[in-house]
């Protein structure tokens, strides 16, 4: 497996299966973990670094789980490479950075992902297609305990897992709920929602990750606490609150189809008629319009389109994707053009 | 005056800002200073918001925050004030007191609930347990964390009789 294959198929959770896919996107669930004694990567030198790197390598070597996973040196990597695994979600935009030492690990199906030296040694990450917080974190805490038969790992009994920003201290978890609200953002309830999940402590984000904002109706819901409470607590916590947003997202749903229902089936018909037809296009809009025919695929109103093709075109359309299908560098008006192109392939085929 | 920014209602805050050297003045209403102010607070990074809860550590003497030092990493507790990271795994036993306030503030606890990594696991609780406190503090944290976990469990019964047991052996600490 290379870098190139990914380009041709769908990650696991693009896929528009598992529990609640019509709301929630994806599951994620991810682990900060580090090396005893050694500096943390920010603090670290040449030597240091190359020795992480190592003896990670060798974790990874060592155990048949990883057999069909790929292992890239970010150095090694160009920066449109770096950009495209930054767009398919594997890794941060701090990660793409060069750096001695920094390195990802991606499975076949890109349902695991590992940082090597970002700003922890490790930085192991699993997504999954829809609400599936519990199987992803079965996946990853045994992806853990495979790499911690071969790593000796930062860890107190008092503290927990040792990192190096102490928000991450204790379990050094962070589980992640990927949700498109649209009609709590058209029926201006959104708001509220966000209001009540940073009471509650938890984080909201955009489509993007950290530091991004909410385009196309999507946020992704995480916990900030990581210390006090068992990796299971967490995510049951995460999960009660996903729960309740879900409900309160299928009755904006179905308070629009009943009060508002011309209105809505004009917005999703002519969002679609527009992706089909587009010749020059912005990322914006396709964004603003694909979240209003995702929409449209729950409350039935368009047939003939997949979730997943809509979930593949969310990632396909963005800049450095356009440019590795393409197979060469394209400015900002090329790209407009290309998307477009792109679009009504994909919607034609269908 | 109409506010700058809505141009609808009474301008009642005048704020001056200087980038670059260049002044400017805007006299704005309640309400658009107020979402100037959430957008403030946003600009405002992790390492402030850590350095400014790390402040509330238990009477830290203005020397010894400088002298702070982590032996392993050579990283000053000084420096973590500012940039909001720990160098290195030995910066949790070196700067020990100050962090154990800090995670607190943080996460609202400083007891590991979590899974131990296999390589420990066989370990007996007492190996394992903070390498570099002294005994009765031992002890006394493995109370405190099983009434941690009888209290997540709702057995407050058990959790009175820790509670109990706790503060006596916080008062002979205190009388020794």
């Amino acid at each position: 497996m290379n870098l190139e294959d990914l380009i041709h198929q769908t990650g696991e959770w693009l896929k528009g299966t598992g529990p609640q896919s019509h709301i929630v996107m994806s599951s994620r669930v991810r682990l900060a973990r580090n090396l005893d004694k050694i500096p943390f990567p920010a603090r670290a030198n040449r030597k240091d670094l190359a020795e992480v790197f190592s003896v990670i390598e060798q974790a990874i070597h060592s155990n048949e789980y990883f057999k069909n996973t790929v292992l890239l040196k970010i150095n090694e990597m160009d920066n449109l490479d770096r950009q495209f695994l930054i767009e398919r979600h594997l890794m941060s935009h701090d990660h793409a950075a060069s750096g001695e030492g920094k390195a990802i690990v991606v499975s076949e199906e890109e349902i695991l992902s590992i940082m090597i030296n970002e700003e922890d040694h490790l930085r192991i990450q699993v997504m999954q297609s829809g609400f599936n917080l519990f199987e992803t974190w079965k996946i990853i805490s045994m992806i853990d305990d495979f790499l911690s038969e071969k790593i000796c790992y930062a860890f107190r009994k008092d503290w927990g897992y040792l990192t190096a920003c102490p928000t991450n201290t204790g379990t050094g978890i962070r589980g992640s709920v990927m949700l498109h609200l649209p009609a709590l953002v058209m029926t201006k309830q959104i708001n509220k929602v966000l209001e009540a999940i940073a009471k509650l402590s938890f984080a909201s984000r955009g489509f993007y990750g950290e530091g991004t904002q909410a385009i196309g109706n999507f946020f992704q819901i995480s916990n900030q606490v990581s210390l006090g409470h068992s990796e299971e607590d967490i995510l049951q916590n995460i999960n009660g609150l996903v729960k309740q947003i879900v409900e309160q997202e299928e009755q904006a749903r179905q308070a629009l189809l009943v009060q508002n229902k011309a209105i809505l089936e004009d917005k999703i018909c002519r969002s679609l008629g527009i992706l089909k037809n587009a010749h020059i296009i912005s990322s914006q809009e396709t964004v603003d319009l694909l979240s209003m025919v995702r929409l449209g695929i729950d409350l039935g109103i368009v047939k003939d389109v997949s979730t997943q093709s809509i979930n593949e075109l969310f990632i396909m359309i963005q800049p450095a994707h356009l440019q590795k299908i393409e197979g060469k560098k394209l400015g900002a008006s090329e790209r407009d053009t290309k998307r477009a192109e792109l679009i009504r392939q994909k919607l034609e085929k269908l | 005056m109409q506010c700058d920014s809505c141009g609808k209602k009474k301008a009642t805050v005048h704020l001056t800002e200087i980038i670059d050297g260049q002044m400017t003045e805007m006299h704005i209403c309640e309400d658009c200073a107020k979402e100037r102010s959430v957008q403030m607070e946003q600009q405002f990074g992790l390492a402030d918001l850590l350095a400014g809860l790390s402040d509330f550590g238990k009477q830290i003497k203005a020397e010894e925050k400088v002298k702070l030092q982590c032996p392993n990493c050579s990283l000053s507790y000084d420096d973590f004030r500012k940039f909001g990271r720990l160098g290195c795994s030995e910066c949790y036993s070196s700067f020990r007191k100050h962090l154990s306030t800090l995670l607190k503030k943080i996460h609202g606890s400083n007891h590991h609930l979590g899974k131990t990594p296999i390589q420990l696991r066989e370990k007996t609780e007492a190996e394992v347990q903070d390498q570099d406190s002294l005994p009765e503090e031992n002890s006394l944290q493995i109370l405190k964390n099983k009434l941690q976990q009888s209290i997540l469990a709702e057995d407050f019964e058990q959790a009175a009789i820790l509670r109990d047991q706790i503060r006596s052996s916080e008062n002979t600490q205190e009388d020794a």
